[in-house]
């Protein structure tokens, strides 16, 4: 996704002259080819996120449009004060980018983890919460960012995820994206976990199951059309994320529903429990770590559909 | 420009302000005090002491220094003034509104349930206000965006950030200080009011703000040391563009309280609210009555 965000960001600078990348001091030779058509609206903020959000607030403030660009831990926890009172109570056209989100740097350890962002920015007014599935859409969403005029964080995977898309989709922020349509299960992924729904949905599929599949690339604002005609017209609601069960996209169906009454379908939230992984290891056994995987996820909602079948209340096993 | 204020104001033993002094900046400052005082004591809002020590840094600023037209407060051209001491937000409300921004009676909703006017002023919650603040350290990286922007816009305008010393605390106000020159940001100014306490105890012995001076010199800022309740010294060195390629951060050695000796350096004011006694002797004092 880092790529294709590079590759596009560098398309829009000769595009847009208002355009200003702000970078946390990474990205090195990574936007060599945006450097050299940018001059100085890139500008390399060092490690001091504080002040480079701070500072992307003013040149919005100034009629610039910045993007900011740093590893998601950074980007967000570290100057949630600065993107809070600085980007969204002034409610300027800040876009946040975060790189390898959840569980994407998971070798890299639990200070590089990034498994709460959702719940940080979500709960911050004014700010459009973006989770990009794959490369292609990064890029839809980044042209529908720059566009916004408010704070839009978008959350990043890292590098060489699969391409699920076979072209840039036509992307609404807010509006999630139906890859296919199905009867019994609506499954619900946001970010990097798009790939692994794929493979969900195939696997259900060769169980009989036929499953809804959609990219919910916007969880805030959330689209509640799709989320309401889904709890009616199936049985299981299944959300995946590389993030916390507490506050992410699975929190937000969960809140929808408390608002909105006992629903025919039953919710079944897929994510990241709340510890922090203190043992080394890649994506793979992360995501094995937190039961993100292909056959816990179909396993899990094969077990909500006999239970479904056999009860018109939904007993939720923890 | 003659103020007529009674509105808000009942309270029949309040001591009322006569005409505003145009023209002359000390009278300005001392009645801009008097205001404050008044203001602090009507809303029973508190940070008297912050307020009166950066009174004299603003009357500089607003009616020498800055290139603005009240008129057209959002002109692209125009100079930005931060207050990144948010907590001095009734010096600000009152200098903005005496110098033309807004109307004098709105200064009457100051802290009014449903008003424009908060404790800590919000974003362009009137116009002058050119960025909201309350949490210290976010006016100077503010301030730099803006800067920056006027460079790549090709603008020549200037960027004032006022901030405390207890402000120095905040990881944030270093950041930029490491910043600013390394992108030679002629055009950023920052004032420190330093006046020597922040909201529990003396600055120097809370953290080690001291030598203050030095710390933005080696930072590599071009650093001038004022009396911050000098006016024409404030003038020339907010006036005077730094020609050194660095930007500036001028040291104003301050008195809080400033201009009652009763509330002068000491830093329960930093809380207490005036009775209408206080309000009385104080006005005596700045020459008000």
């Amino acid at each position: 996704m880092r790529n294709a965000f590079a590759d596009e960001v560098t398309s829009l600078v000769q595009e847009k002259d208002n355009l200003v990348l702000l970078s946390g001091d990474i990205g090195n030779r990574l936007f060599d080819k945006f450097k050299e058509k940018a001059g100085p609206r890139f500008l390399n903020c060092g490690v001091a996120e504080a002040n480079m959000v701070s500072m992307a607030s003013g040149l919005a403030m100034s009629g610039m449009r910045p993007i900011t660009y740093t590893i998601t831990q950074f980007m967000t926890s570290r100057c949630l004060e600065q993107i809070r009172d600085d980007v969204c109570y002034q409610n300027v056209p800040v876009i946040i980018v975060g790189v390898g989100s959840g569980l994407g740097y998971a070798s890299l350890g639990p200070t590089h983890h990034s498994c709460e962002d959702i719940a940080f920015m979500r709960a911050l007014p004014n700010m459009t919460v973006t989770c990009p599935g794959d490369a292609l859409e990064v890029r839809a969403i980044l042209r529908q960012a720059t566009a916004h005029d408010g704070p839009v964080y978008m959350r990043l995977g890292k590098k060489n995820e699969p391409v699920i898309h076979e072209s840039v989709p036509d992307i609404t922020l807010g509006r999630g994206l139906m890859l296919r349509e199905g009867d019994d299960v609506a499954l619900f992924t946001t970010g990097s976990t798009l790939p692994l729904a794929v493979k969900v949905a195939d696997k259900l599929s060769s169980k009989n199951v036929t499953t809804r599949l959609v990219s919910m690339h916007t969880v805030k604002p959330l689209d509640t059309d799709l989320i309401e005609q889904s709890f009616k017209s199936k049985r299981v609601v299944v959300t995946l994320e590389e993030h916390s069960l507490i506050g992410g996209l699975g929190a937000a169906f969960a809140e929808w529903m408390a608002d909105n009454g006992p629903q025919k379908a039953g919710l079944y939230r897929v994510g990241t429990s709340d510890e922090f992984l203190d043992k080394s290891g890649g994506v793979a056994y992360a995501r094995f770590h937190f039961g993100i995987t292909e056959e816990a996820i179909v396993s899990g909602v094969l077990y909500r559909l006999n239970s479904s079948a056999n009860a018109s209340v939904h007993a939720q096993p923890s | 420009m003659t103020a007529t204020l009674t509105q808000g104001l009942s309270e029949p033993s309040l001591p009322q302000l006569g005409p505003f002094p145009d023209g002359d900046l000390g009278g300005i400052a001392a009645y801009l005090r008097g205001r404050i005082i008044q203001m602090s004591h009507v809303a029973r809002t508190p940070h008297l002491g912050s307020c009166l020590s950066c009174v004299d840094i603003l009357v500089a600023a607003y009616w020498h220094a800055l290139r603005i037209d009240p008129a057209e407060a959002e002109s692209a051209d125009r100079d930005r003034f931060i207050l990144s001491k948010g907590h001095a937000a009734m010096a600000l409300y009152t200098a903005l509104a005496y110098r033309g921004f807004f109307p004098l009676e709105l200064l009457h909703t100051y802290n009014t349930d449903g008003g424009k006017l908060s404790e800590h002023p919000g974003p362009w919650c009137v116009p002058g206000v050119e960025a909201a603040t309350g949490s210290l350290g976010h006016g100077l990286g503010i301030g730099l965006g803006m800067a920056y922007a006027g460079r790549l816009q090709d603008k020549s305008y200037r960027v004032f950030a006022l901030l405390s010393d207890g402000e120095c605390n905040e990881g944030s106000v270093w950041e930029g200080a490491l910043m600013a020159p390394a992108q030679h940001l002629e055009n950023v100014c920052v004032i420190i009011d330093y006046n020597k306490w922040q909201a529990t105890g003396r600055s120097e012995e809370v953290l080690a703000v001291q030598p203050l001076a030095d710390k933005w010199q080696s930072f590599g800022w071009s650093v001038e040391e004022v009396d911050g309740h000098d006016i024409p010294v404030l003038c020339n060195a907010l006036s005077v563009p730094n020609g050194t390629g660095k930007p500036k951060a001028i040291i104003a050695h301050t008195l809080k309280g400033k201009g009652v000796s009763f509330m002068e350096d000491d830093n329960n004011w930093h809380y207490r609210i005036p009775t209408v006694e206080e309000v009385g002797l104080a006005f005596d004092e700045l020459g008000l009555q």
